[in-house]
């Protein structure tokens, strides 16, 4: 492992707990909609006017709704790997917020080892390095 | 019905990947709606542009810029961005001034000049954008009709091959399309061996962009039987509605769904929505529409158009395209014009173009694509930010 200090690629949006990091959103006061990305300024759901929102950790479990691979590399802004390697993404469902948030899955795990309806759990994991630091993101992990 | 105004005419420039100016797309495209309307460039009081965002200020101000083209006349102008849907939005506003009474005939037209390559976000560190937050994290278009694609599989049981039987559907069906970019009929076989993208869309599932422009010209009904043309084709319904909250399916660019945590808040399907309005505007039921033009962006989307437009019940899209209810002589047929496989994506013509095709359909003109008697017709697409339309045509 490289000694450089880990950040997260982008700051604020999960904790870095190594072991049960969570993702950063937001709860509106009023209605009780969950943001992820957080929302602080004005709740969308069309019933409620509120401007007060918490900050909340969200689950760090879910189910996974749908998944998929990409097997080209994205264009910038993503920092690929040289040679590029595939990945898996999943859409998983958090029962809780009754959301459903989109990530890559942890490297070494394929399409072919996914479901939907399969349980995951949130890690971190590098999305590239840069000559200061270890970027780090959330990734789901099959549970 | 009052609402109603009349398809004078429609023209297109083929699509391609051509490399010009897009301002001569739609110039080429405006001169054959006028041409086929039989009026005069001068004759037309409202000029509605669908807008690109892809070549600079003359794209912001799209409708202006064509009516320059084609020589200022004083005519009134408009432009319309909506992502996918601008050319429903440009047809919407025309239709507004017809009924309002402010303008007799209008020109409707969108084209577009597509860079090589990857759509990119532009560059830096800029979190609050979503579009850069998605591609930061290895999230292209590709993987959101992927995830529509695997769904359909583990929940309904559907198959490649389901989607490739809509790839080669589409691929015969825009075979002799003269405006069609790419005109090959493809086999099962070609789709199977095809790179894998994101699994499990292959690269002849998924469409490409393209060059192109699509016009029309619509008038009030008093106007075409002033022309002798009460009975040209008419618009029944536009509908451009946004999504209600919350939404029940990520969508493109976002990293999640809305939450639908809140007590009274329940999760909306906005694909589903678009058709409900246009069906109760036109007063027309699904099993009236003779012909369907969907927005397959990926050939597994086209069959949740199919559920989305109640041509069927969810789940059972892909029995449609097994049974050939959806190609040319079935039941149904949807994408006659080849559909975006065939023609790739030009974005502020793409939602007039499929206008374009169900126009020459009921007016019995599109040769070896023609759906025998065809009376009803209706278009479905869905862009970017809450974007989409779906328009009911008739006879």
């Amino acid at each position: 492992m490289s000694a450089k200090p880990v950040n997260a690629a982008i700051e604020g949006w999960h904790t870095l707990d190594t072991d049960k990091p969570q993702l950063l959103g937001s709860r509106c006061d009023s209605c009780g909609t969950y943001y992820f990305p957080k929302m602080l300024k004005y709740c969308r759901n069309p019933s409620c006017d509120s401007s007060d929102f918490s900050e909340v950790p969200l689950s760090r479990t879910g189910k996974i709704w749908s998944y998929t691979n990409a097997c080209y590399k994205p264009p910038e802004p993503f920092v690929a790997d040289d040679p590029f390697v595939p990945y898996a993404i999943a859409a998983v469902e958090l029962a809780e917020e009754q959301m459903i948030v989109l990530g890559q899955v942890i490297k070494g795990i394929d399409v072919d080892q996914l479901k939907v309806g399969m349980e995951v759990e949130l890690v971190l994991e590098t999305l590239h390095e840069t000559d200061e630091d270890t970027k780090v993101t959330w990734k789901w992990k099959p549970a | 019905m009052s609402n109603e105004i009349a398809i004078l005419g429609v023209g297109m420039h083929p699509w391609g990947k051509w490399g010009h100016n897009f301002v001569e797309y739609g110039v080429a495209a405006a001169r054959a709606a006028i041409a086929d309307a039989g009026i005069d460039w001068k004759d037309v009081g409202f000029v509605s542009g669908a807008a690109t965002m892809r070549n600079g200020y003359p794209g912001y101000v799209a409708g202006a810029t064509f009516a320059q083209a084609l020589g200022w006349q004083g005519a009134e102008v408009n432009t319309s961005y909506a992502a996918c849907a601008s050319g429903s939005q440009a047809l919407a506003a025309a239709r507004t001034k017809i009924l309002a009474g402010e303008c007799e005939v209008a020109l409707v037209v969108g084209a577009d000049t597509t860079p090589k390559g990857f759509l990119a976000p532009a560059k830096g560190y800029r979190p609050e954008d979503p579009d850069w937050v998605r591609f930061y994290l290895g999230i292209t278009n590709p993987t959101y009709f992927a995830l529509y694609a695997r769904r359909r599989m583990d929940i309904y049981g559907d198959t490649e091959e389901d989607f490739g039987l809509v790839k080669v559907k589409n691929s015969e069906h825009g075979f002799t399309n003269p405006n069609a970019r790419y005109k090959k009929k493809f086999t099962l076989e070609d789709v199977a061996q095809s790179a894998m993208v994101a699994d499990p869309l292959r690269l002849l599932n998924v469409c490409a962009t393209s060059d192109g422009g699509a016009a029309m010209i619509v008038c009030s009904m008093d106007y075409a039987k002033k022309m002798g043309k009460a009975d040209a084709v008419k618009v029944a319904a536009i509908s451009t509605v946004t999504p209600t909250f919350a939404s029940e399916v990520v969508e493109m660019p976002d990293i999640a769904t809305d939450s639908a945590a809140a007590a009274g808040v329940d999760a909306h399907r906005f694909r589903a929505s678009l058709p409900v309005k246009a069906y109760e505007e036109a007063g027309i039921s699904p099993k009236d529409v003779s012909v369907a033009e969907v927005y397959d962006l990926s050939s597994a989307l086209e069959l949740d158009w199919y559920e989305d437009l109640q041509l069927c019940e969810r789940g059972e899209a892909a029995q449609l395209v097994r049974n050939g209810d959806t190609r040319l002589g079935g039941r149904i047929p949807v994408n006659t014009s080849g559909g975006l496989a065939c023609f790739g994506e030009a974005v502020p013509a793409q939602a007039l173009a499929q206008v374009c095709e169900l126009t020459w359909q009921l007016r019995g003109q599109a040769g070896d694509r023609q759906v025998p008697n065809a009376k009803v017709g209706i278009t479905a697409n869905q862009g970017l930010f809450g974007h989409g339309s779906s328009v009911i045509v008739k006879r």
